[in-house]
């Protein structure tokens, strides 16, 4: 890449052009953002937008349930005193803009609340919980990219071949069904198996690499289906691209064909599918921790709804939705960084 | 198409499905809730046995009972559920499709950020709102399946709203609801039927997931996903508590998804089926073959004899392209192939690089390039050869270069993988190749990608990208049809320098055989995948003897053509390839 020269470089804005966009040889005219510069900008601006909705959202949890909520919470044998005293413990006799301030000024400072039930605050109760889910996830993440690939290419170059035809139907049948049956019933199914027929793993608990096996398989097992599916197709419609033809009129070695021509181009789509299943993982997450009694946000969101602990509620959702939407755009970072055309610079 | 779609097997599984469904909804509970209730201390915590397929819970009931009592409040508020998917999602998204246009984008911003949220995530925080029961479950469930339908129908909606007819409406002055209802509905009625299916499907295994979390349906009463939460619970007693549940929700899913396919209209299209692979075969096995059969020691660059390409057709057969052709191209030479679409020109040239996959069926007495047997597969070090020594221009440069690879990358990894040059020494030839097909400041051109390139410059990085070996062959299959007119000329000017500049035969394919006569040596013309005529191209006009030919350069309008009448068009009588010129081979 050339460095252009200081002359034609008055301003920091066109150094980010120059360097960003490949160079004097670019058609766009240099007074204006580079694409990719102005796609952060504005990714992150959405990014605000969308925290503030979140935070909005979670702070209406206690208002819009229906009735009293403290009453609820608190159940009807509480004393009035108890009910009245645990409102102003909440600030819910405030007015509301002043209940958000106060709301968004504690999320600022860390503080979450106090439980309703085991009177502990909920911020710490959030950093011991938040582990085990994010290790779960990233690692059910991991395991399904990197089983999903290769299969994804294997059967996409097999069922072109024309050959194995009976091999090729079975394992398109097995991918589909894995994709259809809900992750909690493969749960069951793993613990069936490895824990109560062949005794050879853990059913529950967290904290060694046996405890973790089981819940990982079973979250990726889905989402490595669904993904090697997406790079099936992905990777037929490559394979049909004139590029392709000329990779193999250079009579290129399959594994620059497949490898270094074909695999570059299903990238794009892969990651956006892989982002969306990686927040799918996040939640999915809930269902997999209350079956294998893993100590992660999933055991206590459902605990904290059953017992109506509001401040609890609203501080696992928020992480939540953080753990969200931070997903969300750093498949997009990653986007517009691997792919050279990045195509949704202009989305 | 509707009554076929109902006697297929597929229909025949989701029909039969639904009415198994249908009577355990009315009926299961009439039936077996006596059973389903019937406390037994004795027989508590009981695995599976005759009286008890899927065992017992821990006050004695029998499981397999209650999961048949309980389809019917898994169906109930499945359906609950998803009516309130549908009818919140089809409010939310054709409220945008009538609206000016900032509500339109606040509106349609919003259901982009809910649909950034997984559907256990909403239906969680719903579910914190209305708390645990069934009730609340069903709004949850309901309300987070909204959002994605809500982009459906506000997808189809404004892709409807669009269309000419619904413009004139509003243009003579139909409201938007009348234009909702006149128009809108009824065109995007029968997609969001299919996807509602789709979506009940989803639901019941949102809801069982729920219900299995403890925030759905409460004790006493019971779901599937209830009755999968509790046999979880004793899962070490009897796992079938647990399965026995899990494959009810599992097979009323692929019911209700079965139900989806039936509403729609879409022909899928057949797996390609056994006749093919007894064609194949048999072409395989009666495919007149010379391998290993040296051709007699001769210069030609390519030799083809009896050259034949059948590729499949729809019903499973397979239908010739080519019909044993012959032909050859000596050292240097240029020769062009002409002809119409689907004349076999273009099969031609791939099955003279070797690049006919599967399905397609190459067979040949005689396909050689030098002493290369291109019918045969290729060896280690043949393969080395071929990629040094011919190379392949094809029609749109934006499609043959690699979009995700640099330039440099596309051009070097010839020489590093068939010369085993190093990285430097492969630059170093790069440069040179793109400087010898007009591309300046090259050096920093094999740094970019192809987007970077415009379309002239991209075919001539293709032509660069055959002179990288020691080419002995280019095949431009249609390399300039893709360009605009002056680019044409560069791109044929390149071609032909390189033609000196190498001494590399070309073959030339076009449809324009004023293009053609221009540049090449020779002109085959081709016609129905034969070989209609050979003729010098120096002196076309003049020697041309097939009416076809005669038709082809006749269509080509010239100075002194009248502008006032139409140009020829060719005719079935021209268009008939002569018994005789059948087999002409040069």
């Amino acid at each position: 890449m050339t460095v252009p020269s200081p002359t034609t470089l008055p301003t920091a804005t066109t150094t980010l052009t120059g360097s960003a966009s490949g160079g004097q040889g670019d058609r766009r005219s240099p007074a204006r953002l580079s694409p990719r510069v102005s796609f952060v900008l504005r990714r992150l601006g959405r990014l605000v937008v969308s925290l503030a909705l979140v935070t909005i959202g979670t702070f209406l949890i206690i208002h819009l349930v229906p009735g009293d909520p403290v009453r609820g919470a608190l159940g009807t044998s509480a004393s009035p005193e108890l009910v009245a005293r645990t409102r102003t413990e909440l600030g819910l006799d405030l007015p509301l803009p002043e209940q958000f301030f106060n709301y968004i000024a504690g999320l600022f400072r860390g503080d979450f609340g106090v439980s309703l039930q085991t009177h502990r605050s909920v911020g710490e109760t959030l950093q011991q919980r938040i582990p085990a889910t994010v290790t779960l996830a990233v690692a059910a993440f991991i395991v399904a990219a990197l089983t999903a690939l290769p299969i994804g290419i294997a059967t996409a170059i097999s069922a072109r071949s024309g050959r194995r035809r009976i091999a090729n139907l079975a394992a398109s049948a097995v991918l589909g069904l894995l994709i259809v049956v809900p992750n909690f019933l493969i749960a069951v199914g793993l613990i069936s198996l490895f824990s109560i027929g062949l005794g050879l793993l853990p059913a529950a608990g967290w904290g060694t690499f046996e405890n973790s096996l089981l819940p990982v398989i079973a979250l990726a097992v889905g989402p490595a289906a669904y993904l090697a599916r997406i790079v099936h197709v992905e990777m037929d419609r490559v394979l049909d691209a004139t590029y392709m033809t000329t990779a193999r009129s250079k009579r290129l070695p399959g594994r620059l064909i497949y490898l270094r021509h074909a695999l570059p181009n299903i990238l794009t789509a892969t990651l956006t599918i892989g982002g969306l299943l990686l927040t799918g993982l996040v939640a999915a997450t809930v269902l997999i921790e209350t079956i294998f009694a893993i100590p992660g946000l999933g055991v206590t969101i459902v605990s904290a709804i059953t017992t109506k602990d509001y401040p609890a509620i609203q501080g696992v959702v928020l992480v939540y939705a953080i753990m969200v939407l931070g997903v969300n755009l750093l498949i997009d970072l990653i986007l517009v960084t691997v792919d050279p055309r990045s195509s949704i610079l202009e989305g | 198409m509707r009554t076929s779609k109902l006697t297929s097997p597929v229909g025949i599984t989701a029909i039969a499905g639904i009415i198994v469904l249908a009577f355990l909804a009315i009926a299961g509970p009439l039936i077996w809730s006596t059973s389903a209730d019937a406390t037994a201390v004795a027989e508590r915590l009981s695995g599976p046995s005759l009286a008890h397929p899927f065992g017992t819970d821990e006050l004695g009931r029998d499981i397999l009972s209650r999961v048949l009592v309980g389809a019917r409040l898994s169906l109930v508020l499945t359906f609950g559920a998803t009516a309130i998917s549908v009818g919140g999602g089809v409010l939310l998204g054709l409220i945008p499709a009538i609206s000016p246009r900032p509500i339109r984008r606040l509106i349609t911003g919003f259901i982009d950020l809910l649909l950034a949220f997984p559907w256990l995530l909403l239906a969680l925080f719903f579910s914190a709102i209305w708390g645990a029961s069934a009730i609340g479950a069903m709004l949850a469930v309901g309300l987070a399946g909204a959002p994605s339908f809500a982009r459906l129908s506000y997808t189809l909606a404004s892709s409807v709203m669009g269309r000419d007819y619904v413009r004139a409406a509003r243009i003579v002055g139909v409201g938007p609801f009348g234009i909702l209802a006149k128009h809108v509905l009824p065109n995007t009625f029968a997609p969001l039927l299919v996807n509602a299916a789709v979506q009940a499907s989803t639901t019941l295994l949102s809801f069982a997931a729920l219900s299995f979390l403890g925030l759905g349906v409460q004790s006493p009463e019971y779901d599937w996903g209830r009755l999968l939460q509790e046999g979880i619970a004793r899962i070490y007693v009897n796992p079938l508590a647990a399965i026995g549940p899990g494959i009810a929700i599992v097979l009323t899913g692929m019911i209700l998804s079965l139900a989806s396919e039936l509403f729609t209209d879409t022909a899928r299209t057949r797996p390609v089926s056994l006749p093919l692979r007894v064609a194949k075969r048999v072409l395989e096995n009666v495919a007149p073959r010379v391998r290993g059969e040296k051709a007699a020691s001769t210069a030609a660059v390519v030799e083809a004899s009896d050259l034949r390409v059948a590729f499949p057709d729809q019903k499973g057969g397979m239908v010739e392209r080519v019909h044993g052709i012959a032909f050859t191209i000596q050292p240097g030479e240029i020769v062009g192939i002409v002809g119409e679409s689907g004349s076999g020109k273009s099969v031609t040239s791939m099955a003279i690089a070797g690049l006919i996959e599967h399905p397609g069926q190459v067979t040949a007495a005689r396909l050689n390039f030098d002493e290369i047997d291109m019918s045969a597969p290729l060896s280690r070090a043949d393969s080395d050869r071929l990629g040094v020594e011919m190379a392949m221009i094809f029609q749109d440069p934006l499609t043959s270069l690699n979009p995700a690879l640099t330039i440099g990358r596309q051009l070097t990894e010839v020489t590093e993988e068939h010369l085993n040059l190093g990285r430097a020494e492969s630059t170093r030839r790069a440069v040179t190749a793109l400087e010898s097909v007009g591309i300046t400041d090259a050096a920093r051109r094999l740094t970019q990608y192809p987007h970077q390139f415009s379309g002239g410059m991209r075919q001539r990085a293709m032509i660069g990208m055959g002179l990288m070996g020691n080419p002995r062959l280019l095949i431009a299959d249609e390399p300039t049809t893709a360009l605009d007119m002056t680019v044409q000329r560069q791109v044929v000017r390149v071609l032909h320098d390189a033609q000196e500049l190498t001494g590399a035969a070309i073959l030339f394919i076009s449809h324009d055989i004023a293009l053609v006569s221009g540049i090449c040596d020779r002109v085959v013309v081709m016609k129905d995948g034969l070989i209609v005529e050979v003729v010098d191209a120096r002196n076309l006009i003049r020697d041309a003897k097939h009416p076809y030919t005669r038709a082809l350069i006749a269509c080509v309008p010239d100075m002194l053509t009248d502008r006032t009448r139409p140009l020829p068009v060719i005719g079935q009588r021209e268009a008939e390839p002569a018994a005789t010129t059948e087999k002409s081979a040069v």
